[in-house]
């Protein structure tokens, strides 16, 4: 076993770009699906009915199925669609599309549990669309931050799942070690503490926000 | 799509199940047990199962899967594909459910349980007709929740060969070359699976509310 790790200390550079990439992936998904999630949840709050009920069936479709699928798809189905984009685009894809209905849904719930007050009185002062939002939407976000780390997360996690479209991720570099080398234990059991490591990084910075915003109020 | 195909996707959602059925089966009353545990504040035990739930929460299961499919036969225990996937997604929901088990414990009035000592029961009977029955009840909706969940990362086991809902639905559209129809056929089975989770969760919930209005 103490050899297995030396062999994965030797090749740390492999490791390393892993865990770059899936920082870098989980990063860049969390902004899109963050911009993107904005949009559907003004859509699932739309005035228009036909507006609000495409956007519910997006997000309860998504929420139905699991993450791989999505990958897969868009994977095997962009290209027929006359759309070429490399491994490391469609997984960014994926995620963005995928975490954006639950982040829709997220951002929905603490809306829900938003006083109306703020919305009246920026309806009355003649806010609409995006000047609403602009007013409504800073509040909410800070109420919604520790279920968004929690979503950020989900995407580390679900960025694992890239490996079957072989994104060169922290798990594919674990794989592609433990296939040459022979040791499964050593390079997975790292992989799984630089995962460990990532989440309780977000844990942390999600609760000094917290701590920051309570003290500013 | 052929009538073939329509049968080779639900064969992948017996695995699907298969997978997910005995995953919370085990993994339910692994998580109380930790929750248990962390409840009495055990001393090293204690700090051992908040470790244990911190790190499997934050592990993939794709990582974790390979992990116990590659590793475990190194210390002489051969495995197979099911097994290994099994254990994996037990590890986690047993992570999950330790965090919701826990919640309900904490809420749980403690008046009950000094009233239950005070008329003599012993331990073991005070967890099983006291707190049980109402922790079980106070975490059922985030445990239904919980195994959608769980419903969701069972194609982690794609990764070690196993074809569940998701790799049966690649399997079609490769050999199709129309990757949209078995998609779609793929959502509306996990529409399924978590619509009839979800219901059975509210005909509980009903059956409950019914129970205790009598």
């Amino acid at each position: 076993m103490t050899s297995g790790m030396e062999i994965v200390w030797q090749q740390r550079n492999v490791m390393l770009h892993g865990l770059a990439t899936t920082i870098e992936l989980s990063l860049v998904s969390l902004l899109l699906a963050a911009l993107l999630g904005t949009g559907i949840f003004a859509a699932l709050i739309h005035r228009a009915k036909p507006v609000r009920f495409a956007a519910v069936a997006l997000v309860d479709a998504m929420r139905c199925i699991p993450f791989m699928l999505v990958a897969y798809l868009l994977y095997y189905g962009a290209p027929s669609a006359g759309l070429t984009m490399d491994n490391v685009t469609v997984g960014i894809v994926a995620l963005s599309l995928y975490h954006a209905s639950y982040m829709a849904e997220l951002l929905r719930g603490a809306w829900k549990e938003l006083p109306k007050d703020t919305v009246d009185a920026g309806i009355a002062f003649g806010f609409h669309g995006v000047g609403l939002l602009r007013i409504v939407l800073p509040p909410v976000v800070i109420a919604a931050v520790p279920m968004l780390g929690n979503q950020f997360i989900q995407i580390i996690k679900d960025s694992a799942f890239l490996i079957i479209i072989a994104v060169e991720e922290l798990t594919f570099s674990a794989n592609a070690i433990q296939s040459i080398y022979y040791v499964p234990f050593a390079s997975f059991v790292c992989a799984v503490l630089c995962y460990w490591m990532l989440c309780l990084m977000v844990e942390g910075g999600v609760k000094a926000f917290s701590v920051k915003t309570a003290l500013r109020r | 799509m052929q009538e073939g195909d329509y049968l080779a996707l639900l064969t992948g959602a017996w695995t699907t199940l298969a997978i997910a059925l005995p995953a919370i089966a085990m993994g339910a009353p692994l998580g109380l047990a930790l929750a248990l545990i962390r409840w009495r504040k055990i001393p090293v035990l204690g700090t051992i199962a908040a470790i244990l739930v911190s790190l499997f929460r934050a592990t993939p299961s794709v990582t974790l899967v390979l992990l116990v499919y590659y590793a475990v036969p190194q210390i002489g225990i051969q495995l197979a594909e099911l097994p290994a996937a099994i254990i994996t997604l037990t590890l986690g929901t047993m992570a999950y459910t330790c965090e919701i088990w826990r919640g309900a414990l904490m809420a749980f009035p403690r008046d009950q349980y000094d009233a239950a000592m005070a008329m003599g029961m012993t331990r073991g009977l005070r967890f099983r007709l006291i707190v049980l029955p109402q922790i079980a009840r106070a975490s059922l909706p985030a445990l239904v929740n919980e195994m959608t969940l769980l419903i969701k990362v069972t194609p982690a086991a794609a990764v070690i060969g196993l074809v569940e809902i998701t790799r049966a639905a690649v399997r079609v559209g490769a050999e199709t070359y129309q990757p949209l129809p078995p998609f779609l056929v793929a959502l509306v089975i996990y529409a399924v699976i978590i619509g009839t989770l979800v219901g059975l969760q509210r005909y509980l919930e009903h059956r409950q509310t019914r129970a205790l209005a009598i």
